[in-house]
């Protein structure tokens, strides 16, 4: 693992925040920390990731926060919240008044829609990368798959579909662990 | 400071914050049943609108609460929410991150990475499903979303490109197609 500074990623980690427009910040860290800093491997990430979605909070500030603890220990950690927190925050509130101003014309909404479409590249290609990566075998092909279709097609309460399939996947994960 | 009004503000969301697994989706529900049916803190329509904001502007979608806690009571209310709903379950996770550091690399610890991964790449895929569901523009956002993934994959396009690309196509198609 590089060794980066806290001030560097402070810096990384707020433009993170801040240039994440129309949402899908996962997306855009995975783009920023794996493909073009290489601070983390596709598989070091990919766990981060788990870990920030299996833990209550939300995902996006577990997962800057682990990212941090993983590059800087505690200070890490507190970096990736206060980064992820109060930059947004002094960002989005001035926004929301002038959308108080502009709201009533349809191009913004249009306008805000077409960005957040837009964005939905990058969440699908950290999908695609992360998918690829955890398809370690058939049957974690098979937890993928079972995931999507339960949370995502057929739109099964997401906190249950994951206690159900979870234990699967992790019972499978420990017996190739074993047996490798 | 209005020290009633902060309080109750801690009250409502801090519970929430333990709720958020999976992500933000998950208490959105019910942020909006309290600040609009309970508390009267927002209309129907300004949540809508907040909510709108949360999804466009950089930074975490959840600070959606942040939106609602300023218009409850200034900066001090939107920081109130924030640190709310953000605060307790980051503090777990500092914890848990604590625990992790003290077992990485062991045998079993690599098990539990290694089965939460398809889970959490299944969960990635399913996301971006539902908000192509709920996404305004319906095809539109589809092939907007599909093009830019394609774009940003294979042909190496700046993100930010794609975004104003996004706005662009919507508002023109918006204008001309989708009148009102």
């Amino acid at each position: 693992m590089p060794r980066v500074s806290i001030v560097q990623l402070f810096q990384v980690l707020t433009q993170i925040g801040l240039t994440s427009f129309g949402g899908g910040l996962s997306g855009w860290m995975y783009r920023e920390l794996v493909e073009r800093r290489r601070w983390f491997s596709e598989e070091e990430f990919l766990s981060s990731l788990a870990i920030a979605q299996a833990m209550p909070g939300i995902n996006v500030i577990n997962l800057s926060m682990w990212v941090g603890f993983r590059l800087r220990g505690s200070l890490g950690a507190l970096v990736g919240f206060c980064a992820m927190v109060f930059p947004p925050l002094a960002v989005i509130i001035p926004l929301s008044m002038a959308y108080e101003l502009l709201g009533r014309y349809a191009l913004v909404h249009h306008v805000l829609a077409g960005i957040a479409a837009a964005a939905l590249a990058l969440t699908l290609n950290m999908g695609q990368r992360v998918t690829a990566a955890a398809s370690r075998d058939l049957i974690s092909i098979l937890v993928v798959a079972a995931t999507f279709v339960g949370v995502g097609l057929l739109r099964y309460p997401m906190f249950e579909t994951v206690l159900a399939i979870t234990p699967i996947s992790l019972a499978w994960s420990f017996y190739r662990e074993r047996h490798a | 400071m209005n020290w009633p009004l902060i309080l109750l503000l801690v009250r409502v969301f801090a519970p929430l914050s333990f709720v958020t697994i999976g992500g933000g989706a998950s208490i959105l529900a019910d942020v909006e049943r309290q600040s609009v049916n309970v508390h009267h803190w927002v209309t129907p329509a300004q949540f809508l609108d907040l909510f709108a904001i949360s999804r466009a502007a950089p930074g975490p979608g959840s600070l959606l609460v942040a939106l609602i806690g300023f218009r409850v009571d200034g900066v001090v209310g939107a920081l109130t929410a924030a640190l709310a709903v953000f605060l307790p379950a980051s503090v777990l996770l500092f914890l848990v991150a604590r625990v992790w550091r003290h077992y990485r690399g062991s045998t079993w610890m690599q098990a539990v990475e290694r089965g939460l991964a398809p889970v959490a790449a299944g969960l990635v895929l399913a996301g971006v499903l539902s908000v192509l569901r709920i996404a305004e523009g319906g095809i539109m956002a589809w092939l907007v979303a599909v093009f830019a993934f394609i774009a940003l994959r294979w042909l190496r396009a700046n993100p930010f490109v794609l975004l104003a690309c996004g706005g662009l196509i919507f508002a023109v198609a918006g204008h001309f197609w989708w009148p009102g």
